[in-house]
């Protein structure tokens, strides 16, 4: 355990800034009056709020406390699968926080914004080439936003061609943010089941596929970290029907310079900027989730587009059949600048490296747990591999427990109960940035917590035991929901 | 988690593949989910029911139940018009991992037929489908 434990989180209490501070205490000093005194409005006159009053070095050591309780990527892995929380190179940071981007008033007219508009324009054709597509809109603000979009474009496109369609296939490997983005449009989730071999069949889509299906949601690789390998063959059969193809690539972490979608019959895809291309996520920080199409759905994209003509960039609203703006302003540009740097930073050849290396983690940990964890589809994963609980049942050991145990060695969790096609799931998704020594410790970590789990499951049933703050009752906070004083 | 031997699955009700039971009150029928189905979702946080008068097509979605791992949806076992609903359960949703067939209850159908009642599995079948399914 010991040996094991090498990212201690601090255990020390952290008071509230109310239960700190005294009297009298300030952080800076009002500059003298130079104006005389003055009345105050009767109206204006009240009881002074009840604000704590601190000095500087209060207000800084209390969110340094607060910050070291927190875990990171910058700590040590975060196996989150479905999450990529791979590690963000500072270099992204640096260019991010150049004065000319920081600076930059979203009002300013196009012609102070070039620098800003040609990062875009070239990330959308850096876009446009890994994922096969055609046009790309970089507005919306994450994956869920990029799908509804996606959806809207899909809806625009049929209802310009006279079409009424009502209905949306969604496989039961899907994000839940799949059926929840259709069914905002209108239309009906159709639900289908993946194989024996956690995939889609072309035989189950064209059964329930006719000329009242708008499409069809896929995410590749798919949310058990399997690859749909008959995605080529599904979009022909949905295609033939007059349906799209909408791919999720929120999990395009596996296939950069590998696979192209649009090559496979993707007609709208959206990719997630904050995880393939690293910028730091998660918590509710902001994201980007760029909507990439085909040729014929263009003209829905939504406005500003940007144009490029004698080497000036401009923002065009003059689009008829647009879906309108769907973010104010340009979307979420420090995500964009990140992602930019990152790419070309990586280059074509190393992002293809990443997208390797992190299909080989995934699968060398699978391969390293597979005797202790359940693995409910034993063949050859992606960026991602899921387990189950199954084993460690006969303890009344939960993948819950297993993951708060995780977190006395040190690791984040992974994600627990995802996918639903599962019972009991364990998703890991180590990416590319671990290196060998960090997966061999957390695949050690993972098999001394299995043997825990036979010899003394009580040790998982009260984890997290070794931290300042110990097993949370979720039940309670969930079922008395305090949201406000 | 329970075993299949550890778990509650009464004779008196019905059951459908989705996990929902269905048992006579008199002229309407009451519906919750089973023992089975508490179990594997765990500490049930939220319950979500329909509106009193609302009718519902066998299989339909009639509510939603929320438990600290999971949101699912639940299906009506049977066709037909709700007569009541289990208030209890929007200030105690433990009501269904404590007591799934009694106090825990979701909602009373009046039922268009009785064949849907008919179709639905006895205790033993449905132990059974369990069986294969764990």
């Amino acid at each position: 355990m010991h040996e094991l434990n090498q990212c201690p989180i601090p255990s020390f209490e952290e008071f509230l800034l109310w239960e700190k501070g005294n009297k009298g205490r300030s952080g800076f000093s009002f500059p003298a009056n130079d104006t005389g005194d003055f009345d105050i409005d009767p109206d204006l006159i009240g009881e002074i709020p009840d604000l704590t009053e601190l000095s500087e070095p209060d207000v800084v050591r209390h969110y340094t406390r607060l910050s070291q309780w927190n875990f990171c990527v910058d700590l040590d892995m975060y196996p989150l699968g479905s999450c990529t929380m791979k590690y963000n190179p500072r270099l992204n940071e640096r260019q991010a926080q150049l004065k000319g981007f920081t600076e930059a008033h979203p009002l300013l007219p196009a012609r102070y914004l070039q620098g800003i508009l040609k990062l875009m324009y070239d990330l959308e054709a850096f876009l446009r080439e890994i994922t096969g597509m055609e046009a790309v809109s970089l507005q919306p603000s994450a994956g869920a936003q990029g799908e509804l979009t996606g959806i809207m474009l899909i809806d625009a496109c049929l209802r310009s061609r006279g079409e009424k369609r009502t209905k949306f296939i969604v496989p039961d490997t899907a994000h839940g943010t799949n059926p929840a983005s259709i069914t905002l449009c209108g239309f009906v989730p159709v639900n289908i089941k993946s194989n024996e071999k956690g995939i889609l069949s072309p035989e189950s889509v064209a059964s329930v596929m006719d000329e009242d299906v708008a499409g069809i949601m896929m995410t590749n690789p798919n949310t058990l970290g399997l690859y749909e390998e008959n995605i080529a063959r599904i979009a022909e059969i949905i295609h033939s029907k007059g349906g799209m193809v909408y791919c999720d690539g929120a999990n395009l972490n596996a296939l950069m310079g590998i696979v192209q979608m649009g090559s496979l019959g993707v007609d709208v895809m959206h990719v997630n900027l904050h995880k393939t291309f690293s910028s730091p996520h998660g918590g509710g920080g902001p994201g980007s989730g760029p909507v990439c199409v085909k040729k014929h759905l263009e003209p829905f994209l939504p406005v500003p587009r940007i144009i490029e003509s004698d080497r000036q960039y401009e923002l065009i609203y003059d689009c008829p059949d647009t879906i309108g703006k769907i973010h104010s302003f340009y979307g979420n540009i420090g995500v964009m600048i990140r992602a930019y740097c990152y790419i070309l930073s990586m280059g074509p050849e190393f992002l293809k490296k990443a997208s390797q290396l992190a299909v080989l983690n995934a699968n060398y940990i699978k391969e390293s747990l597979k005797d202790v964890f359940h693995l409910p589809y034993d063949r050859t994963c992606m960026h991602e591999c899921v387990f189950t609980d199954e084993k460690q049942q006969h303890q009344k050991v939960t993948a819950l427990d297993v993951a708060k145990r995780l977190i006395d060695y040190g690791f984040h969790p992974p994600t627990v109960y995802f996918p639903l096609v599962v019972k009991g799931a364990l998703m890991i998704e180590p990416t590319e940035t671990e290196s060998k020594e960090t997966l061999d410790r957390f695949i050690e970590a993972c098999r001394q917590i299995a043997r825990e789990a036979e010899e003394n499951p009580e040790l998982l049933h009260n984890a997290p035991s070794q931290h300042f703050r110990k097993r949370i009752d979720e039940t309670f906070a969930a079922r008395n929901l305090y949201l406000r004083d | 988690m329970k075993d299949i031997d550890e778990l509650n699955i009464p004779e008196n009700k019905r059951y459908s593949d989705d996990h929902e039971w269905a048992g006579y009150t008199g002229d309407t029928i009451r519906v919750g989910i089973s023992d089975y189905a508490q179990d594997q979702l765990g500490d049930i946080v939220f319950v979500e029911l329909p509106q009193v008068g609302e009718r519902f097509e066998k299989a339909q979605q009639f509510g939603v139940v929320e438990s600290v791992k999971s949101v699912s949806d639940m299906l009506i076992p049977l066709s037909g018009e709700i007569t009541r609903i289990n208030t209890e359960l929007e200030i105690n949703p433990a009501l269904v991992n404590e007591s799934p067939y009694e106090n825990g209850w979701m909602i009373e159908v009046k039922p268009d037929s009785n064949d849907d009642m008919e179709n639905l599995m006895d205790a033993d079948t449905y132990i059974k489908m369990l069986k294969g399914i764990t």
